[in-house]
């Protein structure tokens, strides 16, 4: 307590340090690198980087709203989906130009979070869980009944997806697959740096940590989460397109409650709320599942039942909180 | 009805059959220092809550100015400068003073909604945040976790949230409890050096703090105004004295 009486801390000093929060910092260049180098080191695996990458966005889009606005779901599948089977039909329609098929996943899904979200985030805590799931429910009961548009339960059918820019086919390997989700990751990673960092971010995090103090100040509450909901509804649209497009698949599993599940975990692992954790539990988790896979096919969750009580126990706020305080008890 | 920053008529508030508000009628003068006063129970905080939009009340009126605020909601209200702290701090405890601070700054000049501008570009918000503290002796915790600070400073945050919304009328819901005898000086202080044209009500049970920095005094006995009048006539009352400052209690 001896530096709250000691005279004239540094105003200019304490101002620069908080209204520089937003800049970037050079381990914010680590995941990219990495990514870079993997294309080159790893080469046989680039379709599961491919993967990765799509998947990091969608734990991303989780992070916006679990994270940063404390909203909690178990649907968000319904979004990957509703992006997934959007652009998935499209291209069997002929339309299969990739950046098309994404704009119109995200204004798809963005459609669906908007209509579901002004019911559902009515309610919070468990309610809220509840209902999110229902959606997710009701969207995979639909997809499943619409069997001509979707194929139903055999997938969706004839995917074509035409070269991205009209120039890079995807190809076997997943060489162009990588390096398109690479750069979509990337654009998803700017703008939700950039809302994260805005006012409007920074006002999503006085919703997480006490809700009724923000009615108290005069914040719309109910307005915000509906915008950060949607936004990130689109982003997880996104996310499902870029699946559908590098893998040419589309099932009534990308609606599953069982994707939303493993999405969850991961940004567990990963440590919510950081921007980051997205970058750290998605890739853990998929290389986890292709290597414990490989071991035992049938029964690989366990493994990852175990870790996930190893984060739970050792490590709060997963990979991310772990380093915190490794960082605070350095600083001490 | 010029000069009247708040005035309630006829104020009544039951819970089923406990009246825990009887027919208040209640005065604050603009640029008052108004302390609210009466022993555990006396109903101080419900009458805040009532003022504040919390409870409706069962029957009366409520004036903010000129304007009758009784079926406003408390987020309107609070935007018309009827400001209030809490009696229990109601903090964001996970962010940083500063962030607290600005957080509140950001909604009163409504860029919240901004979603493209990062916020520290706002340099004129934080610097406004800033000074709010400097006064209250937060400087030197601006960047710490508000979860990290002892309960007294916690206080002083909260009432620097308060004065960040830039309130016609601040409500201090017993500004000094929990607040170490070494800090409550500091309390006293800000407290007198509030911009004059705030109209301040406090409600609180450390007597010094009431008659050093009152002008008016009401005492509240079970949801009713017993007497009211200037400290000197508080403290000469013989009801008063028999009711109330005979038994000092700090809660």
């Amino acid at each position: 307590m001896s530096d709250a009486t000691s005279p004239g801390p540094d105003r200019k000093a304490q101002i620069d340090a908080f209204a520089r929060r937003h800049r970037f910092k050079w381990w914010e260049a680590l995941p990219w690198l990495l990514a870079i180098g993997a294309f080159f080191i790893f080469e046989p695996y680039r379709a599961l980087g491919a993967q990765i990458f799509a998947t990091v966005l969608f734990a991303l889009s989780l992070d916006l709203i679990m994270g940063y606005a404390g909203i909690l779901t178990l649907g968000h599948s319904a979004f990957f989906g509703v992006g997934a089977y959007v652009c998935g039909v499209l291209s069997v329609h002929g339309m299969g130009d990739p950046l098309l098929g994404l704009l119109a996943a995200a204004l798809g899904a963005a459609l669906v979070g908007f209509a579901s979200g002004a019911i559902v985030l009515r309610t919070s805590g468990l309610t809220l869980l509840m209902q999110t799931l229902v959606v997710a429910a009701l969207l995979q009961e639909l997809a499943n009944k619409a069997h001509s548009i979707t194929g139903g339960s055999d997938g969706l059918l004839g995917m074509k997806i035409t070269p991205v820019l009209g120039v890079f086919r995807f190809d076997l390997f997943g060489t162009t697959a990588y390096v398109y989700s690479l750069a979509v990751l990337f654009i998803g990673w700017l703008v939700a740096r950039n809302i994260v960092e805005s006012p409007f971010g920074r006002s999503l995090t006085g919703i997480r940590e006490n809700v009724n103090r923000m009615h108290a100040i005069g914040a719309p509450v109910d307005r915000r989460k509906l915008i950060v909901y949607t936004i990130s509804a689109a982003m997880a649209g996104v996310a499902g397109a870029l699946i559908a497009q590098t893998t040419s698949l589309v099932g009534l599993d990308s609606l599953g409650i069982e994707r939303s599940g493993d999405l969850l975990i991961m940004l567990i692992i990963g440590g919510p709320g950081k921007l980051y954790g997205a970058f750290i539990g998605a890739p853990l988790y998929m290389i986890a599942r292709d290597r414990f896979s490989e071991i035992n096919p049938v029964y690989w969750y366990f493994w990852i039942g175990l870790f996930m009580v190893f984060i739970v126990v050792f490590a709060r706020g997963g990979v991310l909180g772990m380093i915190e305080r490794w960082r605070e008890r350095g600083r001490r | 009805m010029s000069g009247l920053a708040l005035e309630t008529r006829a104020l009544s508030k039951a819970f089923g059959a406990l009246a825990v508000s009887q027919d208040i009628n209640f005065k604050l003068e603009a640029g008052a220092r108004h302390a609210l006063i009466g022993p555990n129970g006396a109903g101080k905080t419900t009458f805040v809550n009532l003022v504040t939009g919390v409870f409706a009340p069962t029957s009366g009126r409520i004036f903010l100015g000129d304007e009758d605020v009784t079926t406003m909601p408390q987020a309107r209200r609070v935007k018309r400068g009827l400001v209030r702290t809490f009696q229990i701090s109601a903090l964001f405890r996970k962010l940083t003073v500063l962030e607290n601070v600005t957080l509140t700054i950001s909604e009163r000049e409504g860029v919240a909604n901004d979603l493209f501008r990062p916020a520290g570009a706002r340099r004129a918000l934080i610097e406004e945040a800033y000074s709010l503290l400097e006064p209250l002796g937060l400087a030197a915790e601006a960047l710490r976790p508000v979860s990290e600070l002892a309960y007294g400073r916690q206080r002083m945050v909260e009432i620097a949230m308060a004065l960040a919304l830039k309130p016609k009328v601040l409500l201090l819901d017993e500004p000094a409890a929990g607040v170490p005898t070494t800090e409550s000086a500091t309390l006293v202080d800000m407290i007198e050096k509030l911009p004059k044209d705030i109209a301040v009500l406090f409600i609180e049970h450390d007597m010094e703090l009431v008659f050093r920095v009152a002008k008016r005094i009401t005492v509240l006995v079970q949801g009713a105004v017993l007497v009211e009048g200037t400290p000197a006539q508080i403290a000469g009352d013989p009801r008063v004295r028999e009711v109330y400052l005979g038994e000092r209690k700090h809660t």
